[in-house]
């Protein structure tokens, strides 16, 4: 059996797009190399601005319960390792087959970049994302008792998670500074994000928001003012004076070296000191996992507000090249809701090309919910992610004006 | 040790699966119908899935999610599968990946000086 559309990916996007394609008659098949569906959306649990919970294992259940009900076929645990393109057919190859189909989109998401700390390979040293997938997923404890290092809207949001399983969370603090890390290590910086998001952000981050929000007033006096001691979060400190100088354990983790810092990120000597943790998150931000649109040869562009080197893409969730499409964080990085947005759009773009346009008017519908529901988004993981999609559609059309054919086939 | 979280505030109550057995390092342990490679080991105390092939240090899981490739293990005699993406799954035979041989690297200490 041939399919029509194959996507990569089983996250909000991937399957929003699987749905609705599928309803529209399309044959689809999604991949992905986890064992569940839902992608990272699994892991997530957080409070909306009107009180109400963000489930995201039920709200995996309910697009995986649409998806098989719609017609989808669903191939967990299949790792893709290779794309190409044959004639008008994209050849997916996986670890058992490949698939083949003139549709093809990529929806793999994000992953959290690496941001290593003296001491960080040691086992109990683990990504904030990794300890939230195993509280909230495997249902497992990563430790006792953690410690996160990075303190932002993510690290933010999982720190309550972990708090919510009864976990105990020591502090959130900074790492110490090196050269790659200045946007996470300088105090200056990590204030003036958090105070970014702050305005826009429901429960999580509005809590440490509005108490930084207090130091706003006398705007970049707020880190002279911020107290030593931190200022508390569900009862987790949260420390912009301080930073963690070594994580250290004979084969696992054992404590944490913690020291004042000054405005600029340095150590203030003979402050260090020890807390003993048998676990360690470490939150780096995220990046699009974009590596299985390079192998198709799609072209990228660098654009720090969408969190790295995204696909060339246009509001269609189309790329250059023909019958490749993207969505979801692979295009930027963006909450849940606005990846099953882009998910709609893309699959109704696929469903319009393949159909001769009949679907034209629902495609442009759809593009403008995913606007609203960006405006609308309270979770923004960079403040200026409209400048971000403004770039992209600005790389769309000078890419256009300078090649004369208009897809490359 | 870490611990099953069996009740949670927010989410259902963990439900308890079939019993599953496996060898990690020639030792019988059990896990839980559901758990991942990663996670049936943690609750059994377990951080270590790997040591370093040069200079044998020990690793654990980093993402969790497949992504950085640090909990690599060796199943059933098949290499490099991720301990974080892969169920558990009855009789399963799990080593941790471990120091390789350094040819060059010693001759060249046992000669260079």
């Amino acid at each position: 059996m041939t399919n029509d559309v194959i996507i990569i990916g089983a996250g909000p996007a991937g399957l929003s797009a699987a749905i609705t394609c599928a309803k529209h008659g399309m044959n689809v098949v999604v991949i992905d190399e986890y064992y569940k569906p839902g992608g990272r959306l699994l892991g997530q649990l957080y409070e909306e601005p009107d009180g109400s919970w963000w489930n995201g294992i039920k709200e995996s259940d309910k697009l995986y319960n649409q998806a098989i009900n719609s017609g989808v076929q669903l191939k967990l645990s299949v790792p893709v390792i290779n794309i190409e393109r044959q004639g008008t057919e994209w050849n997916v190859f996986t670890n058992m087959e490949t698939l083949q189909a003139n549709n093809l989109l990529v929806a793999t998401g994000a992953a959290e970049s690496p941001a290593p700390v003296p001491g960080w390979t040691l086992p109990g040293v683990m990504s904030v994302g990794a300890a939230q997938v195993m509280t909230n997923v495997q249902r497992v404890k990563p430790g006792e008792k953690g410690i996160i290092i990075g303190v932002n809207v993510l690290s933010a949001a999982i720190a309550q998670e972990l708090k919510l399983a009864n976990i105990s969370v020591e502090s959130m603090t900074l790492p110490k500074i090196n050269s790659m890390n200045h946007d996470y290590a300088i105090p200056k910086n990590v204030v003036n994000s958090l105070l970014h998001v702050s305005h826009l952000s429901p429960s999580p981050i509005i809590k440490i928001g509005s108490n930084l929000m207090k130091y706003k007033l006398i705007n970049k006096l707020a880190l002279k003012f911020y107290p030593n001691k931190g200022i508390k979060m569900w009862d987790i400190p949260i420390q912009l004076k301080k930073a963690v100088t070594q994580i250290y354990g004979t084969d696992k983790v054992e404590g944490v070296t913690i020291a004042n810092v000054d405005d600029y990120g340095q150590i203030i000597p003979k402050s260090e000191k020890s807390i003993e943790v048998d676990f360690v998150c470490i939150s780096g931000g995220l990046y699009p996992l974009a590596e299985l649109a390079a192998i198709a040869g799609c072209p990228f562009y660098m654009i720090e507000e969408l969190g790295g080197y995204v696909p060339l893409h246009n509001e269609r969730m189309e790329t250059p090249l023909s019958g490749l499409f993207v969505a979801g964080n692979i295009t930027g990085i963006e909450g849940a809701k606005v990846a099953a947005a882009q998910g709609t759009v893309a699959g109704l773009s696929i469903v319009n090309n393949t159909l001769n346009s009949a679907f034209e008017f629902e495609l442009e519908e759809a593009i403008k919910q995913v606007r609203i529901i960006r405006e609308e988004n309270p979770i923004q993981f960079h403040p200026h992610i409209q400048n971000g999609r403004k770039k992209m559609q600005k790389y769309w059309n000078e890419y256009f004006a300078n090649n004369q054919e208009s897809f490359i086939i | 040790m870490s611990q099953r979280i069996k009740y949670h505030p927010l989410l259902e109550d963990y439900k308890d699966g079939k019993n599953i057995t496996f060898i990690f390092n020639s030792e019988e342990y059990i896990g839980i119908e559901g758990d991942t490679i990663a996670s049936a080991l943690l609750v059994n105390g377990i951080r270590t899935l790997r040591y370093h092939e040069e200079t044998g240090t020990p690793h654990g899981l980093y993402c969790n999610i497949g992504q950085c490739f640090e909990c690599r293990v060796n199943v059933n005699h098949q290499q490099g599968v991720r301990a974080c993406i892969t169920p558990i799954e009855d009789g399963m035979v799990i080593k941790s990946q471990d120091v390789l041989p350094t040819p060059v690297k010693d001759w060249r200490e046992k000669h260079d000086k």
